[in-house]
């Protein structure tokens, strides 16, 4: 379902002199469909940017990112925007969302864009929530006053409000309490249950241990450097 | 046109558009496709051009080169070789500009109800009481209260204002929206409401924007693709988040590193 093959990244800092700083080189990894794939090494070495490549907001310099039959290292834009819409989805470590929202439509969003009805895509989301242990009196205020680990409940239902068939997790599980993180890990062994090809970087050991089939060290795609 | 056809045709296709102002450079060489259902940022800081752009693609401003072929109900046409009042009635049935002041785009002197009913005569409507129930409507999609239905603009706050001129830009179902700074001037919380409101008109009614502005926090929240100006040209173009989180331009890292917080 995901398959990233000779993937490497610099950034190019043009206000600091056009300094390029090569990140990473031979990037290449599988994610078979039902499979949970866990990035592992060092912080800085690299977890988060192959994250963002196959999400599709960094950009490779080279190589190609396979996701659902789509190089999201060459596509059109269009057509990564219709990727995110029905194939692959991704809870960050951030909420961004419009203001004044209530949460009940930041989680229904993505079911709503794919054209589901507004009361099965409320319904879907209010399950979400109530599994969550999200207060069913804040469902109607905006995210963006709620505490950390809240916000990031909601991401989270947001993310699995729609069955995509890729999943991106980064840190699914931080700053939540024990009760939230095992429905968490049980959202993503359903996920997998259903088919879901599943990248994700998980700092906490018993979660990593627990969902994820094999694990691929990021240090292995640092660049050499140059003499 | 088959559904098929209108889904793998864009809806608007501008090429090499040029505007000089005298030897100065309005904008130049701008070339971008527009597909059905998508919103495009255009940012970049004053006098890079996107004003410029936006009035020549919407055929305020005749550019000195280039085309702009929009997908019209008989097919793909070029807009800058269309006659005058074609280009007029198509600005009414299939285009809305909302402008950064709602003075702009409002007619101040007549009624709230009037502005949202004035271009449903302008397309045609004739039967006062389907007019009125249409503009009662969507004067409450744009949360404004039926009964100041008939006030006049300048009874109104900014806020409510930019609501009505959206509401009367609307009204007609237009496919296509440019929009000049359309949260400009306005306080924080009634920009959020105006956010939420434009990006549910954009998923409910199938609609492709231009929007122009300086606010990079707007542009994230909104624009599906960004193209970045600087001098008249287009410097950098791409997925929204991809050009905000990694920008390969130097002028673009300049930019999002002189934000304090998108």
């Amino acid at each position: 379902m995901i398959r990233i093959s000779g993937v490497s990244k610099n950034f190019t800092l043009h206000n600091q002199g056009g300094t390029v700083i090569p990140v990473m080189a031979g990037a290449a990894l599988d994610v078979a469909p039902g499979e949970c794939v866990g990035l592992v090494g060092a912080s800085g070495a690299g977890k988060s940017t192959l994250m963002r490549m196959v999400w599709g907001n960094y950009l490779a310099a080279s190589g190609s990112i396979m996701v659902g039959g789509l190089d999201v290292a060459q596509a059109e834009p269009r057509q990564i925007i219709a990727l995110r819409r029905a194939t692959l989805g991704y809870v960050s470590q951030f909420l961004r969302v419009v203001p004044r929202v209530p949460t009940l439509d930041v989680v229904a969003e993505p079911l709503l864009q794919l054209g589901v009805p507004q009361d099965q895509a409320r319904e879907r989301a209010a399950a979400l929530l109530a599994r969550l242990n999200i207060p069913q009196r804040l469902w109607g205020l905006s995210p963006t006053t709620f505490s950390g680990g809240e916000q990031q409940r909601v991401n989270i239902a947001r993310g699995f409000a729609h069955a995509y068939p890729a999943l991106l997790l980064d840190e699914p599980t931080a700053s939540l309490d024990a009760a939230n993180r095992e429905v968490v890990l049980s959202l993503i062994e359903e996920a997998k249950a259903r088919g879901a090809a599943i990248l994700g970087i998980f700092h906490d050991e018993g979660a990593r241990a627990r969902v994820c089939d094999r694990l691929v060290d990021v240090t292995g795609f640092t660049p050499k450097v140059a003499a | 046109m088959s559904r098929m056809e209108t889904l793998t045709t864009p809806l608007l296709q501008v090429k090499h558009l040029t505007k000089r102002y005298g030897t100065r450079i309005g904008c130049a060489d701008v070339s971008f496709d527009l597909w059905p259902g998508e919103v495009l940022g255009i940012v970049g800081e004053s006098g890079s051009g996107k004003s410029t752009l936006l009035s020549c693609l919407a055929g305020q401003m005749t550019p000195d080169q280039g085309r702009v072929i929009f997908d019209t109900h008989d097919g793909p046409r070029d807009v800058l070789a269309m006659g005058e009042p074609e280009r007029r009635r198509l600005s009414r049935s299939d285009w809305a500009f909302v402008h950064q002041n709602p003075r702009d785009g409002l007619r101040m002197g007549v009624t709230a109800g009037g502005n949202v009913g004035e271009r449903l005569m302008a397309v045609g409507a004739r039967h006062y009481g389907d007019i009125r129930a249409k503009a009662i409507d969507w004067l409450g999609r744009v949360e404004i209260a039926a009964e100041r239905i008939d006030d006049r603009p300048s009874a109104f706050s900014g806020g409510m204002q930019q609501r009505l001129q959206i509401a009367r830009n609307l009204v007609t179902g237009p496919r296509l929206v440019f929009m000049d700074e359309p949260t400009g001037g306005l306080d924080v919380s009634v920009q959020a409401r105006l956010l939420d409101l434009l990006r549910g008109l954009v998923r409910e009614m199938g609609l492709s924007a231009i929007i122009v502005t300086h606010d990079l926090a707007v542009v994230r929240l909104l624009a599906d693709r960004l193209m970045v100006m600087k001098g008249g040209h287009v410097v950098e173009s791409g997925l929204t988040d991809q050009v905000l989180d990694d920008p390969q331009h130097a002028y673009t890292q300049l930019l999002v590193s002189s934000v304090l917080q998108v």
